[in-house]
């Protein structure tokens, strides 16, 4: 493979539309569409007595009412998207509440009309009768089980899951020293700026359905609704247009509206537009990060750790349509980068009164690098070893891989450690923080990590060069802005020997193309981005089968460069890409010159029928890939903060990321991503907390409570890589996508511990919280 | 009010926020709306030359004023606005939702600062939120901006205030009644 564009630093191809207004987001959809509004919940946790929606379907402008009684599928659980054998009590929400709610702001009645205005008027006028019950809203109170969240689930315990490599109690029995430490994550939210929106159009005529919708999964979304409607697969399209962040919580499905909107669009005979406000999308859409974890590590006299056990509660929110692949992530996670012989993760997946919970960046992998990390800094303070150098005694060595970690991975599978440089990762990353600043209160912090990325089963990619001689290229998951466009276009262009510019990457449209899987667990690159390669290969030796008969030489001494497929050496013996397209087609019809080009009659005769056997027309091919494995990113992050002794504001001093995700595409795009993880981190860290009180109502349901980070709060991040190829893919390449947040929160506590001289157990922290542990803090 | 240079007509309801007016009205849907609680500044447009956030205003707010778009910028065709093409050099974008509240913040800014300081950049750009780019990006999209600015003496359109519009005597190029 010639490598001209992969590893350059292309400018992306989107931009330009997006920077001019002309992107072309769900809620830019309208074709004089009605519009949605939901009535919910103002309960955590209520019986519904009754529902009277004669006052809304009366209001100006209204066109339908739905509640549960009215809908075919009111009476069915959404789905459970993810089983697992330890979720033995996994309980998923209807469509609408009709008998009980389990959380505020979950959806009990939906109104279609004219406007939004006039929808939300209606909404207003949805008269519920609310018997309230007691509400469960910390995970540590719903393992007290003093109330229920499901009357049918005992303990509120929705999955439990153990796991141990070696043993234990009997390491720590015999472990020189041990410690104990509770660490707690709070939830948080993702909160991307776009929150979510469907728009959907029935057409009567076709029998089809169009949907439109902000998700990371259109090809799930599409399979789910072709079931739930009684339609052919094939007459359902779903497509995820520009979406405006993701983070995850846009991968759960299905949320109410994405059944509801189309549903009434096949009710009412026009197009319907149903977009989220801010305020609903802080109660209606997933959650994460609510996790307490009681760790037990045992370590000889230099700090190695022989022993760590984790038993650790997971806040599932209500319901558990995700199932625990969360919490699974944090137990395989745990241990990171480290070696650690013995080691028991148990979690038990709670129900609480609050927003559900699914993944959001990172997935778990915070809270598990927060234990680790946390724990290898208590271990650095009992024995007087520098921080550094405990890590650097615990880390997996470099001639260990593959490393089987021994742990059940989210694939079904264990998790497996493809490859990697750990030790370097840290010598490098403490080269570039460099010495520490001079002052009172600066800490250091520090944390080394892994991110299971490009995780299954599989992704697709079709390939097709035009007779212009341009290349279109198309793959089932969608972008929420992290450039697909721009890096499968690279991937595409060196295979094909185009201009980048020539490639325009369609994704999340299952009219393009019909197959796959969703934009999640930093999986795009590693698994779209190698069908792109399959695809593009097939359509390489394509057009060399074609033009080796036009130049009558052997396809293998042929190669594609400039637009051309020319043969080796003898570069001006070539046919354009543009032709060979025209002769893959035995019509040979072509406006502008193609067809004289390719008429049959300037190639020399061929014997036997134009398409030969086993031929398909057309300069194109499908490609698939589907990893034997995860693949393994790894990094480190150090910084040195200062705390303001006064008023415990935060500053960040240097921020350092040394990351390897393998071969890189596209170090602009990549460094985009690990730069806006890092920034979510620092929100998640030090200024985003989601408030619940005791009735289980969250206190600061908008961006003027809830403090996402500004630009002066974000320092810009010295950024360095590695590239330690994964073995596991032709590309040689990991994924990037949540590498920027996951230790964020360690590095942080990591800090202000340093700076402050008081343990930190806990995210996220504030400058009151700070105060707090001060002020509690023995002098 | 005029939008872009055209004289549009009034909003069909008195309530209708500037930034629905602008959506759904108009159809400039390059204008986003991401909390409606005038926090996160996706909905910035200009008001006079000045940024603004269209959520927090009612259209009606806006008669008699003009009202520059992202799509005002730069018309469809034309080479990208200064501060455009500096987000697309410095891959100052990832989703683009926040994108056009930033440009024209920063269009704003530049147009009543056509040097500022770093200092005064950060400030300039703290109020509007992004939860993809992590803000490097877009500071030094920022810094470019500048340096293209000056490199181009005059500014294309969208850039400076326009002449108030003044019956009888509108400035007719620009000038359309829809």
């Amino acid at each position: 493979m010639t490598t001209r564009w992969f590893g350059a630093p292309v400018q992306r191809l989107e931009d330009e539309r997006l920077l001019r207004g002309r992107g072309r987001y769900t809620d830019d959809l309208d074709e004089r569409a009605l519009h949605g509004c939901f009535a919910r919940s103002p309960y955590a946790h209520a019986r519904i007595r009754s529902i009277d929606v004669q006052a809304a379907r009366g209001a100006p402008g209204v066109h339908a009412v739905y509640t549960a009684a009215d809908l075919p599928f009111g009476d069915r659980d959404l789905p459970l998207l993810i089983p697992h054998p330890a979720l033995t009590h996994g309980r998923t929400q209807r469509c609408l509440a009709s008998e009980v709610v389990r959380y505020a702001g979950e959806a009990v009645a939906f109104v279609v009309a004219d406007d939004r205005y006039l929808a939300e008027d209606a909404a207003e006028l949805v008269e519920v009768d609310y018997e309230p019950l007691p509400v469960v809203i910390t995970p540590e109170a719903a393992a007290e089980a003093r109330h229920l969240v499901h009357e049918d689930v005992p303990g509120n315990v929705a999955a439990q899951l153990t796991q141990q490599i070696g043993d234990v109690e009997a390491a720590l029995a015999e472990a020189p020293r041990t410690l104990s430490l509770r660490l707690r994550y709070e939830r948080g939210a993702a909160q991307p700026m776009e929150a979510r929106a469907v728009w959907a159009r029935w057409d009567p005529g076709e029998r089809r359905l169009l949907v439109y919708d902000s998700t990371q999964s259109p090809t799930s979304i599409r399979g789910g609704l072709a079931v739930l409607f009684g339609l052919p697969e094939t007459s359902v399209d779903v497509v995820a247009p520009d979406v405006g962040g993701g983070f995850g919580p846009k991968i759960m499905l299905f949320y109410p509206d994405e059944l509801l909107v189309p549903y009434s669009a096949m009710q009412l005979g026009r197009p319907v537009k149903w977009t989220e406000d801010r305020a609903e999308h802080f109660l209606a859409v997933n959650h994460e990060r609510g996790q307490v974890h009681d760790v037990r590590v045992g370590f000889d006299a230099d700090g190695r750790v022989v022993a760590l056990d984790v038993d650790f509660i997971h806040d599932a929110g209500a319901y558990t349509p995700y199932g625990i692949i969360l919490p699974i992530i944090t137990a395989a996670q745990t241990t990171g980068p480290y070696s650690v012989p013995n080691y028991r993760t148990r979690f038990r997946a709670l129900y609480t009164n609050a927003t559900p919970t699914s993944p959001y960046r990172g997935a778990g992998r915070p809270h598990a690098c927060f234990v680790m990390e946390r724990t290898l800094d208590a271990i650095a303070a009992d024995r007087g070893i520098d921080r550094a150098e405990v890590r650097r005694r615990n880390l997996i060595q470099p001639d260990q891989f593959p490393y089987d970690t021994g742990i059940a991975w989210q694939d079904g599978n264990r998790a497996v450690y493809d490859s990697g440089n750990y030790p370097a990762l840290l010598d490098e990353g403490l080269r570039l923080l460099g010495p520490r600043p001079v002052g009172d209160n600066v800490g250091l912090g520090l944390a080394v990590y892994v991110e299971g990325t490009g995780v299954g089963p599989y992704e697709g990619a079709h390939v097709q060069v035009l007779v212009s001689g341009k290349v279109v290229a198309a793959t089932g998951i969608p972008s929420q802005g992290q450039g697909h466009a721009t890096v499968m276009a690279q991937i595409v262009a060196d295979v094909l020997g185009v201009e980048v510019a020539d490639v325009q990457i369609h994704s999340g449209d299952t009219r393009r193309f019909q197959w796959g899987v969703g934009t999640f667990a930093s999986r795009g690159a590693v698994t779209a981005g190698n069908a792109m390669h399959a695809a593009a290969l097939q359509v390489a030796d394509k057009a060399k089968r074609i033009a080796s008969e036009q130049l009558e030489v052997d396809p293998q001494d042929l190669e594609l460069a400039d637009g051309k497929v020319r043969v080796r050496g003898v570069p001006e013996r070539a046919v354009p890409l543009a032709a060979v397209a025209i002769l893959s087609n035995p019509l040979r019809y072509a406006f502008g010159g193609g067809a004289e080009i390719a008429t049959q009659f300037q190639a020399p005769p061929r014997l036997g029928p134009p398409l030969a056997g086993g031929e398909q027309p057309g300069l194109e091919a499908t490609g698939f890939f589907s990893p034997s494995g995860s693949t393994w990113a790894s990094g480190c992050h150090a910084a040195y903060v200062r705390v303001d002794p006064r008023t415990y504001r935060l500053e960040i001093l240097r921020y350092v990321v040394v990351h390897d995700c393998g071969r890189v595409i596209n170090p602009l795009v990549l460094e985009g991503q690990i730069q806006g993880g890092v920034a979510q981190g620092i929100g998640g860290a030090f200024y985003e907390r989601l408030v619940y009180d005791d009735d289980g109502q969250l206190r600061n349901a908008s961006f003027m409570e809830f403090l996402i980070p500004y630009a002066t709060e974000v320092p810009d991040a010295v950024i360095g890589h590695l590239e330690t190829p994964s073995p596991l893919n032709p590309l040689g390449v990991k994924g990037a996508g949540e590498a920027g947040v996951i230790p964020v929160g360690a590095v942080i506590a990591s800090a202000i511990e340093d700076a402050l001289g008081v343990p930190v157990r806990e995210m996220p922290l504030s400058p009151q919280r700070l105060f707090d542990l001060k002020a509690r803090s023995p002098r | 009010m005029r939008v872009n240079g055209i004289n549009r007509p009034a909003p069909s309801i008195p309530r209708r926020l500037l930034s629905d007016y602008l959506r759904g009205e108009c159809g400039l849907t390059g204008t986003h709306v991401g909390c409606e609680h005038g926090v996160c500044g996706c909905c910035t447009v200009l008001l006079d030359g000045r940024a603004v956030r269209s959520c927090l205003m009612l259209a009606i707010q806006a008669e008699g004023h003009e009202v520059t778009t992202v799509e005002g910028l730069a018309p469809d065709g034309s080479a990208l606005h200064p501060v455009q093409l500096a987000f697309k050099e410095c891959h100052g974008l990832q989703c683009g939702f926040c994108t056009p509240g930033f440009v024209m913040a920063i269009t704003g800014l530049l147009n009543e600062n056509p040097n500022p300081t770093p200092q005064e950049i950060e400030e300039g750009i703290a109020g509007n939120l992004c939860r993809c780019t992590g803000y490097a990006s877009i500071r030094r999209a920022v810094h470019r901006a500048v340096d293209l600015m000056q490199q181009a003496p005059s500014p294309p359109s969208g850039d400076t205030p326009p002449p108030p519009a003044s019956p009888g005597t509108p400035p007719a190029a620009r000038q359309r009644d829809i």
